[in-house]
């Protein structure tokens, strides 16, 4: 076992990219990210790679993108408004299917909002941000250690999917302290980069879907001229106006995401054996929500609670399985009520779903979502 | 079939650009210089933005990149350091590269990273129908500049010139023998280079201004277009339109992925 | 020896550049708006057509005899 580490949540994050691979990072210091290029600038040099600080972070993307096409893994990180820059060339990614994730440590807006405190407003911005249809996959910590494990898992996702992938950190995981042992090198599985599956003369097309619907675009430098566009194109990666094709890669895009859904919700349960209520909840709120069950716990009300780690796509079916079994779900966040659109949605009626939100700069206290529990038994359903 | 055609994806053409575009013209110089150099297809990359002139990098037989609008020098940037191996080559128009791209070709010339940026300079925004460009010359008409742009615009080689890049030449469509040598030493340069290309776009400038069709605006080029040393011997009053070409700017720097590969020899604990 | 000029109609725009270079005047433009050798025999293998056709649809070339 490797030694117990004191370390941030954004240190542990840009340790998990450079164990999964990452060895290209670009970007535009903004806080509370910071910290990551930092981290960056200092270590991957001595593992052979590239840091670049970019004159904003439409440049932190771009280059990043342009890094992943040349057979790099890449990785940028911002905050609040450094991620509404990037959201055309998030696009672009998608579209062009580019690995490459994005690391937004989530701070208050809109604009400069209150830039060193908390929030989690970007949940929706992170599934919707960018222009035209595309699928997202967008993890969300809680704890240091899973920090780690989340850049990991983004880096993999990226490779494997051949998309961005973004991890959704709040000023709270990320600036947190915890004591973590990480994983030794040899336990940390890494998804390769997708090879061709044939050569130029044999009629390589780099965007044909394999049987996992994702294409093998060739790195560049490696001999198959291959032409990359953020224009639809077909399967040779030319341009093309046809109805048809216009069609069947907007569907591709999105089942090649779907068609793997369950396998990519990660989510924990707690005290749901018996539970009456639950907390739906994710990132730093979801600490003390874990310490609010708990007094609630104590008091005898029967409450658990599901922490989502996987926030896009969202985990309809795990809602609408908790929406059986519970009467009202809770949904602490610190917006102004995002994600409990979706709890909303995706519950169906089937229990009631009550929003609680925190938009004042300050973090949720354990006895503030205590006592929206303790609401919640005590009035009646309708 | 022309040697240089090796260059091209023949199945690609004809382009889509309008008759008389120019930038066909200076596509062609581009193919001639990369033979001229003998540039290994396996290792070259082409990028560009968004307009009708980077729609050039779908018909160049390289690995190729058609980016977003402005963005053609950061992508390049990423992929220059990612693989140093690599010449990489820009194609940008002019709204491309110095309006929404402004602030990315400065730190690209800052960096004097390894690039050769083709700027199409038509001085207008040729695929969006018109309109006016940061290289619009003022009082000329576009679309949103109905009666003569108020603007001033940019001299792109001054820009390049005091943001730091290594080489910097000036051509046009009408030269097109001479730019084939001005790109090709772009490309031979290790640094930030610039070629400005003078190109004309028909339909959408030279209509507007009166400039009379495609040759016209070729034979507005040739009258125009004085090399450096003789323009630098005109009187101010004898300027007027002209404009110098050729090699306008030459420096030896320090080139961004050599000195980062330093960096990497530092903390792998070389010196 | 003769010169041949090649014209490729597909891609030929008709915009007139080569014909409008021509020291010769032998380059038009046919009903279709394609460019044609008016006058083969008076080329004088200059290249102007060639070199400022921005669609690659004129080359000229000396005869080879065989
Ligand atoms: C972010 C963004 N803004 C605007 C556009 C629309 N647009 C496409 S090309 C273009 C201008 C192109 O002009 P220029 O770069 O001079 O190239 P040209 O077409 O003249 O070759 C504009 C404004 C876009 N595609 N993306
Ligand atoms: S609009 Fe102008 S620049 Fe664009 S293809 Fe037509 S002539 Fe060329
Ligand atoms: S210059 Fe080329 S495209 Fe134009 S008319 Fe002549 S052959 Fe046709
Ligand atoms: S080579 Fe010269 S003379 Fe002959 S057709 Fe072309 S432009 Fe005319």
């Amino acid at each position: 076992m490797s030694q117990a580490r004191l370390m941030q949540g954004n240190e542990a994050c840009a340790e998990g990219a450079m164990a999964a691979g990452v060895n290209f990072f670009g970007g535009y210091p903004i806080t509370p990210s910071t910290e990551i290029a930092e981290i960056m600038a200092k270590e991957l040099p001595a593992l052979g790679g590239t840091f670049i600080q970019m004159e904003d972070e439409i440049a932190g993307i771009a280059v990043v993108l342009g890094a992943a096409l040349a057979g790099r893994k890449a990785l940028t990180a911002t905050s609040g408004p450094g991620f509404s820059l990037k959201q055309e060339l998030i696009g672009y990614g998608c579209i062009a299917e580019i690995p490459l994730v994005i690391a937004n440590v989530q701070r208050m807006g809109p604009a400069t909002g209150q830039p060193t405190s908390p929030a989690q407003g970007d949940v929706m911005q992170a599934r919707w941000g960018t222009h035209g249809d595309h699928p997202m996959i967008a993890l969300s910590p809680w704890t240091v250690r899973e920090s780690f494990d989340v850049a990991v898992m983004a880096v993999n996702y990226a490779e494997r999917f051949r998309t961005p992938v973004i991890i959704l950190l709040d000023e709270v995981v990320g600036h947190m302290r915890e004591k973590v042992v990480l994983p030794k090198a040899e336990d940390i599985e890494i998804y390769p980069r997708r090879k061709p599956n044939c050569t130029r003369e044999e009629g390589y097309k780099p965007y044909t879907p394999m049987a996992d619907l994702v294409p093998n675009p060739a790195d560049f430098g490696t001999g198959h001229h291959i032409h990359v566009t953020g224009l639809i194109h077909d399967e040779t990666g030319f341009p093309t106006g046809s109805s048809k094709v216009t069609e069947d890669t907007i569907q591709r895009l999105h089942q090649k995401i779907s068609r793997v859904q369950d396998e990519i919700t990660h989510y924990d349960e707690f005290f749901m054996e018996d539970a009456e209520y639950a907390v739906l909840t994710y990132g730093g709120t979801a600490r003390t929500a874990y310490a609010a069950v708990k007094m609630a716990r104590q008091q005898g009300i029967k409450v658990g609670m599901v922490r989502l780690m996987t926030i896009w796509p969202f985990a309809d079916k795990v809602i609408k399985k908790v929406a059986q079994k519970v009467k009202k779900i809770l949904v602490p966040e610190m917006n102004y009520g995002q994600l409990v659109l979706e709890v909303e949605r995706a519950a169906a009626g089937q229990a009631a779903v009550i929003s609680l939100p925190k938009y004042n700069t300050e973090i949720f206290t354990p006895k503030e979502i205590c006592t929206a529990i303790e609401e919640l038994a005590t009035e009646v359903v309708k | 079939m022309r040697s240089y055609e090796k260059y091209f994806r023949m199945n690609r053409l004809p382009h889509i650009w309008c008759p008389g575009c120019g930038n066909g013209i200076v596509m062609k110089s581009i193919a001639k210089a990369a033979e001229q150099l003998g540039l290994d297809q396996d290792n070259t990359v082409i990028v560009s933005g968004i307009g009708c002139s980077s729609r050039a990098s779908g018909y160049m037989n390289f690995d190729t990149l058609h980016t977003a609008h402005g963005r053609a020098i950061p992508f390049a940037t990423g992929i220059k350091l990612a693989n140093p191996k690599l010449k990489v080559i820009v194609i940008t128009g002019d709204g491309d590269c110095t309006a929404i791209g402004g602030n990315h070709f400065i730190h690209g010339a800052r960096r004097n990273i390894d690039l050769t940026v083709i700027l199409f300079n038509n001085n207008i925004y040729g695929m969006t129908g018109g309109q006016a460009s940061p290289l619009t010359p003022t009082g000329k008409k576009a679309t949103t500049a109905p009666f003569g742009s108020v603007d001033t615009a940019f001299d792109p080689c001054e820009l390049a010139k005091a943001a730091g890049a290594s080489y910097i030449a000036r051509g046009t469509a009408f030269h097109a023998k001479p730019l084939v040598d001005l790109i090709a030493q772009g490309i031979s340069n290790n640094g930030f280079s610039l070629v400005e290309a003078i190109t004309q776009c028909p339909i959408s400038y030279g209509r507007r201004n009166k400039m009379g069709d495609a040759a016209g605006m070729l034979k507005w080029m040739s009258e125009n277009a004085v090399p450096l040393a003789a323009y630098e011997k005109l009187a101010e009053e004898q300027k007027g339109d002209k404009f110098p070409i050729g090699v306008l700017y030459q420096k030896t720097a320090p080139e961004y992925s050599a000195e980062y590969a330093k960096v990497i020899k530092l903390a792998q604990g070389g010196k | 020896m003769g010169i041949e000029i090649t014209t490729l109609k597909e891609r030929c725009k008709g915009c007139n550049i080569c014909a409008a270079f021509c020291p010769k005047k032998i380059l038009a433009m046919d009903t279709l708006g394609k460019v044609y050798v008016t006058d083969e025999k008076a080329c004088i293998n200059c290249g102007q057509c060639e070199l400022r056709c921005p669609d690659y649809a004129i080359y000229v070339e000396k005869k080879v005899e065989k």
